[in-house]
């Protein structure tokens, strides 16, 4: 075999490899969507569970993963950019750096499990946060932080010296440099790494169950005092996800459209997931474009 | 008699152990273009930072001397580094601009500094493009984007950002040495009608371009300074033989 040879069939290879990918994706989709999608309806996504009748929807469930997200995503963020801004721009090449970043990668190959676990002993019982969405929502900010730092630190170094140095030869102390040059510059890539951040964090399960709980009290969707144990906002009260839904309904669930419900959830879980990832495609071409006129 | 505005006496600087200034006596007139020529490596550059203590970013680097912007100590401990840069401005070998329009690029500054007012911001930009002489050039798309530009309007705008804060000094590292050359013919003409106003410190990979602008030259080889004089004298009757073999094309 000659190098041309040899060049077509690794070209011939990597291609079917690709393609193969593309179709499992496809295929997996194709199966999820087909089955579950006729089951969705507007009943569906917005009535409470039903435990042991058919005709049960996802409505409390799906506010529930929207409103952990929210609060996740409050907590998570502030940190990960202070975290981030430090590595990036402050963090000296030293031995506290090293344990600092260290930690880091551990944190972020915690099996999600694992950390639902620790919310489960710290939140839950330590704190005596109960199965809450502040337990749930703490848990998941251990799991999205180490991801959503490296992000941050990432799209920061992305930023040319060359900026910065624009920055401070203009009069503008180190702060001012980083929150007004070198910030706004790695936004689009900031703001891509928090919403597919958000799309994992949405359909993460493992780390809820311990943490969030797996039941969903009826809702009074007319009361908006935090305060109240029955109200949506309230954080002290056990939220079960869309995620943790699909899992229990699977595990225990004795509906007779135990099935269908799975399904019909499983699809809605797959587009919302699917919708922030080209959310956070679009977003992020959309803000570089801006950016850079081009 | 002229006014110096910058004066440096017995300038070292050490990177870790290696010295890269061994001692540099050299002073600036105002509103006076002084050139700084020599081969790559010769320190140049790194003498230019000096000047807006823009080598402090470089772990490792001891910088002893007495450095003066007037009466003030650049490297005294009480020196507000923000607002020495403020009157120290300075343009890169790469054109740098922000990631925003040519209008907020030229503005930033004094934006930060905490003008708000649309009429002065206004006057400032149009000043400023025009002293950069690329005014024509944008007038009519200010709110685009500063990375649609080519390289060399990029430069301008990078410029005039720097004229908008009014500064006293300007410090230039081969600003022209990554345009084409009739992008680096208007950036030197436009220096030429600035140095009324500033004292223009510019160093720079071109001798001819030196002897074209430049009122003073310094030459530096291996961390010193050879020779320095009116750039006329020094082109045509060079006192060292080093400088003479330089202009001459015989190294570097």
């Amino acid at each position: 075999m000659n190098a041309k040879q040899k060049d077509r069939l690794a070209t011939g290879v990597l291609y079917t490899i690709a393609v193969l990918i593309v179709l499992i994706l496809a295929s997996l989709l194709g199966y999820i969507l087909v089955q579950g999608l006729p089951h969705v309806s507007w009943h569906f996504l917005t009535s409470p569970a039903k435990a042991f009748e058919a005709g049960g929807g996802i409505g409390i469930q799906l506010f529930n993963s929207f409103y952990l997200l929210l609060l996740a995503m409050l907590i998570s963020v502030p940190i990960s950019l202070g975290a981030g801004i430090y590595l990036a721009e402050y963090a000296k090449a030293n031995r506290l750096t090293d344990i600092i970043r260290t930690a880091i990668e551990i944190l972020s190959s915690l099996p999600s499990v694992v950390v639902g676990l620790f919310g489960f002993l710290v939140f839950v019982l330590q704190f005596h946060f109960g199965f809450s969405i502040l337990s749930g929502a703490l848990a998941l900010t251990m799991f999205n932080l180490p991801l959503l730092t490296r992000n941050i630190e990432d799209s920061l170094r992305q930023v040319d010296f060359a900026q910065r140095e624009a920055g401070l030869a203009l009069g503008l102390s180190r702060w001012e440099t980083v929150i007004h040059v070198v910030i706004p510059e790695a936004l689009p890539g900031i703001i891509t790494g928090m919403i597919l951040g958000a799309g994992r964090v949405f359909g993460e399960a493992a780390a809820l169950i311990y943490t969030a709980g797996q039941s969903a009290p009826a809702l009074d969707f007319t009361d908006w005092n935090p305060l109240n144990i029955a109200s949506p906002l309230n954080i002290f009260r056990p939220a079960e996800t869309l995620a943790v839904h699909i899992w229990k309904i699977n595990s225990e669930g004795i509906q007779p459209d135990a099935a269908a419900v799975s399904a019909g959830a499983s699809a809605v879980l797959i587009l919302a997931v699917l919708l922030f990832n080209v959310l956070a495609r679009f977003l992020g071409q959309r803000l570089y474009k801006k950016m850079t006129a081009e | 008699m002229k006014t110096k505005v910058i004066t440096s006496k017995d300038v070292h600087l050490f990177y870790g152990n290696f010295e890269a200034l061994t001692g540099i006596d050299l002073d600036f007139n105002e509103h006076e273009i002084t050139a700084m020529i020599g081969p790559s490596g010769c320190g140049k550059s790194t003498y230019l930072r000096i000047l807006n203590r823009m080598n402090d970013l470089i772990p490792g680097v001891k910088i002893t001397g007495d450095i003066r912007l007037e009466d003030q100590d650049i490297y005294a401990p009480d020196t507000d580094v923000v607002a020495l840069r403020k009157r120290v401005g300075m343009v890169f070998q790469q054109p740098n601009p922000f990631p925003f329009s040519i209008y907020d690029n030229v503005v930033y500054g004094l934006r930060l500094a905490g003008v708000k007012d649309r009429t002065t911001l206004d006057a400032a930009v149009e000043t400023s493009l025009k002293q950069a002489a690329i005014w024509d050039e944008v007038k009519d798309k200010l709110h685009d984007s500063a990375l649609s530009l080519s390289g060399g309007q990029q430069q301008r705008v990078c410029i005039a950002r720097v004229l908008a804060v009014q500064p006293e000094v300007i410090l230039l590292d081969e600003p022209t040495s990554a345009l084409d050359p009739i992008s680096s013919t208007q950036i030197e003409n436009m220096l030429l009608e600035l140095r009324d106003q500033y004292t223009i410190i510019i160093v720079t990979h071109n001798m001819h371009q030196a002897s074209r602008i430049s009122d003073k030259t310094a030459f530096f080889l291996q961390g010193r300074l050879v020779e320095f004089d009116d750039t006329k004298k020094m082109f045509l009757t060079p006192k060292q033989k080093e400088t003479e073999d330089y202009l001459s094309g015989r190294f570097g």
